[in-house]
């Protein structure tokens, strides 16, 4: 008990001097009292909280000391209250090329909504028709393998080439870098269904419509959602680039608007928000994926 | 002169990258109805072919297998497989697999309530009757393999094939299923054909044992009829000389020119 008590007192106190920790242990405290379930969950709250904070604090104070020895990057105490007047009216709109961050932000979310959404609709199914069919991925994997690696930028000239308006080149330019994770994880996951569980259906004589319900869809479904995942952490990626190219409003051109009035303070929020959105897909993509994976439950 | 299955002079060959693979050649075996059959050899001596071969999922390049005089030329839910990892889907609990075979076999035949309370039926068969809402993960490997038995009963199959059903288990509980299947199989009388490795387990539940030689080109050296009164308890039976001359002949077979000698060669 006294040991807990010190390693508590030595994570909330870490430059406490050993001999005070010593008197402790000389006068123990009422057992009963030394461990409640609420100084337990002091001790979880702070082993997990205050490792984080710290490592806040200290890119903090890094920035800030950055900030004192720059002329342009403006210290963190100037961008917090540059963001507290951003975000008191994040909805305003003075023409085309001047609206609120919120603006801004939900015209990215729409593109890489759109993007992400048909990227989703055609790669899963040629997932795992690739994964089912032997030949069909034979077929389609030295064009994967060449198109793959290709920065989704390059495609941005196609899709205006294709489309003769910027918003929709963006969006197929979110669409051609987020359908690769999607079909070559579809189709891992579609080849990689044990075998066993492919007996079982041959034994039992399964429709294909139901060896695909209950076997290919289930088993596959790990590996779809991390596919899905990857590629929304590249399609936000790529919706930030390709806005800075295609102008109108999203907040890559916003980041990249700022630049242009010379508003630091702006970029460094732009790129927070950006962190922070993305932060969020991330974590709302493996919520579900944890949802839908038979393993987790 | 025709058994109830018949496995009939098949060969079987795989197509490999080194050329054609000869795994069992010219293997004959005859069950009767009712009759508890197992082929026991060294790993790797095609047992597993064979047995694959009666449930369909391999094909014989000469001679074939007979299921009631009908030749079998793909799998069935009529002769049923209990394979070796259990092969339970994951994501379905152990109701949900049993049922899923269920509902193929019966689902126009009975009602919805008749084929749930015949998948309860086989889950208390086995005794899981207190798992049925557990996944997979969720069981020991013992009961694991209890709902795959659970499953295979399930769908009244004419045979049930075994896959070295208790391979993966601990003694203890390997022990415990044998009992359990036994115990089934007077109760159904079931026609089954059961792979193994272990001679023990050989001599305590079968009416023949069918011995492999080594492959490739495995084929059947010996058949040896275990003259064994049923019920059959395996601690009575661990003193009993009829039992102890059977596996020592059992033994004889695998460790003598037949069984060890193919393995040198």
């Amino acid at each position: 008990m006294a040991a807990n008590l010190m390693l508590v007192k030595g994570v909330a106190a870490p430059m406490e001097p050993k001999p005070v920790a010593k008197s402790v242990v000389a006068t123990p405290p009422p057992e009963p009292h030394a461990r409640t379930p609420w100084t337990d969950a002091v001790r979880a709250i702070l082993s997990a909280v205050l490792p984080r904070v710290l490592g806040i604090f200290a890119l903090l104070a890094l920035w800030y000391f950055a900030a004192q020895n720059s002329a342009y990057l403006p210290g963190p105490d100037k961008t917090f209250h540059s963001a507290v007047e951003v975000f008191a009216d994040p909805f305003y709109q003075r023409g085309p090329n001047d609206q609120g961050v919120g603006w801004n932000l939900l015209a990215s979310l729409e593109r890489v909504a759109k993007g992400f959404g048909l990227a989703a609709l055609i790669g899963i199914p040629l997932g795992f028709a690739l994964g089912r069919f032997a030949s069909l991925s034979k077929a389609a994997s030295p064009i994967i393998s060449l198109l793959r690696p290709v920065s989704p930028l390059a495609w941005l000239p196609i899709g205006l080439a294709i489309f003769q308006a910027a918003n929709p080149a963006a969006i197929f330019c979110i669409f051609i870098c987020s359908v690769w994770p999607m079909i070559i994880n579809t189709a891992l996951g579609v080849a990689s269904v044990p075998q066993d569980y492919l007996n079982v259906a041959r034994v039992l004589q399964l429709s294909e419509w139901k060896v695909f319900t209950r076997i290919l869809l289930p088993a596959s479904i790990p590996y779809v959602l991390t596919g899905a995942k990857l590629a929304l952490g590249i399609a936000w990626l790529a919706i930030v680039a390709s806005e800075m190219l295609t102008g109108g409003v999203g907040i890559g051109f916003w980041l990249w608007d700022e630049w242009n009035n010379l508003n630091m303070e702006h970029i460094l929020i732009a790129i927070v928000v950006i962190g922070v959105v993305g932060l969020l897909m991330e974590q709302g993509m493996t919520a579900i994926a944890n949802r839908f994976d038979y393993r987790q439950r | 002169m025709t058994a109830y299955l018949e496995v009939d002079h098949a060969t079987i060959e795989f197509k490999t990258r080194k050329g054609i693979y000869r795994a069992v050649q010219n293997v004959s075996i005859e069950v009767e109805q009712g009759e508890f059959v197992s082929i026991i050899g060294h790993s790797g001596c095609g047992k597993s072919t064979v047995l694959n071969l009666i449930a369909g999922l391999v094909p014989a390049s000469s001679g074939g297998a007979l299921l009631g005089g009908r030749e079998i030329s793909g799998p069935s839910p009529e002769r049923a497989v209990v394979f070796q990892n259990h092969s339970l889907l994951p994501w379905l609990t152990c109701y949900g697999n049993v049922y899923l075979a269920v509902e193929k076999v019966f689902s126009g035949r009975q009602t919805k309530a008749q084929m749930r309370e015949r998948t309860d039926e086989a889950l208390a068969l086995v005794g899981l009757t207190h798992a049925r809402d557990k996944r997979p993960n969720e069981i020991s490997g013992g009961m694991k393999q209890r709902v795959g038995i659970a499953r295979a009963l399930a769908m009244e199959p004419k045979v049930l094939l075994m896959d070295e059903p208790f391979g993966a288990l601990d003694a203890l509980t390997r022990a415990n299923l044998q009992d359990s299947l036994m115990e089934i199989q007077a109760r159904l009388k079931s026609t089954v054909v059961m792979v193994t490795h272990d001679v023990d387990e050989a001599v305590l539940l079968s009416d023949r044992i069918v011995m492999m030689s080594n492959g490739p080109a495995a084929t059947v050296g010996q058949i040896l009829s275990v003259d064994l009164p049923r019920p059959r308890n395996r601690l009575q039976l661990a003193e009993d000389a009829r039992y102890t001359h059977h596996r020592a002949e059992v033994l004889r077979f695998l460790h003598s020119g037949h069984g060890a000698g193919a393995i040198a060669a």
